[in-house]
């Protein structure tokens, strides 16, 4: 089995089958904070999928696109808090 | 040789982002899954990274690499906080088996606001 095979029918359906749970609990979650931190986590694991899709088909191109993906779930992470806290104080 | 490393590599990234799912949808309570999957996530990410910095073998790949597990490893405690203290303070409740609080009265429930307020 080469690192190819492994990594696609190992290593992604690990990853699909962990963004699948994620989902679970950002349907679920009974919380809006709850939706936040699963929302933060499902695009962290895409990162994941990015990095080993990249390996798949050579194109290290695509790491760019995890770079921002990591910029843009730490700014919405901190937004959400924000104004969180601000809807409340207005009240 | 490098695949087999590769391999390993990508097997504990993938195992520790698939825990750190099962944790959030497992754990009992917003702080323990804040607990759970900040650190494990933040883990499995750096190690699938890194098999991509080794199959590459470039300068420019690895920078890049770097670069995003730093930036990851900077941010996710912080988020984690500023979340974790936004739910405490709109009022997310604790798990019934939560022993000890340690910012109860620290903020008032009835203003949702600081009692020591900055402002």
């Amino acid at each position: 089995m080469s690192l190819h095979e492994y990594l696609f029918y190992i290593i992604m359906p690990i990853l699909a089958l962990s963004v699948l749970l994620i989902f679970v609990r950002f349907v679920i979650g009974p919380s809006i904070t709850d939706r936040v931190v699963a929302l933060d986590l499902l695009i962290i694991t895409g990162m994941g999928l990015i990095a080993v899709y990249s390996i798949l088909t050579d194109q290290p191109t695509f790491l760019d696109i995890a770079m921002i993906f990591a910029l843009l779930a730490f700014l919405s992470s901190v937004a959400f808090s924000f104004y969180l806290k601000q809807r409340r104080k207005n009240d | 040789m490098t695949d087999i490393v590769i391999a390993i590599l990508a097997t504990s990234g993938a195992v520790f982002t698939l825990l750190a799912a099962v944790g959030i949808v497992r754990m009992p309570d917003l702080y323990l899954r804040i607990s759970v999957t900040t650190k494990a996530a933040s883990l499995g990410i750096g190690l699938i990274l890194f098999c991509t910095a080794l199959y590459f073998k470039e300068t420019s790949v690895t920078t890049k690499v770097l670069a995003i597990i730093f930036f990851i490893f900077l941010t996710a405690p912080v988020s984690a906080h500023l979340i974790g203290r936004a739910a405490y303070i709109i009022g997310v409740p604790l798990w019934v088996h939560t022993i000890v609080d340690h910012l109860e009265g620290k903020y008032d429930k009835n203003k949702n606001d600081e009692l020591s307020s900055e402002e």
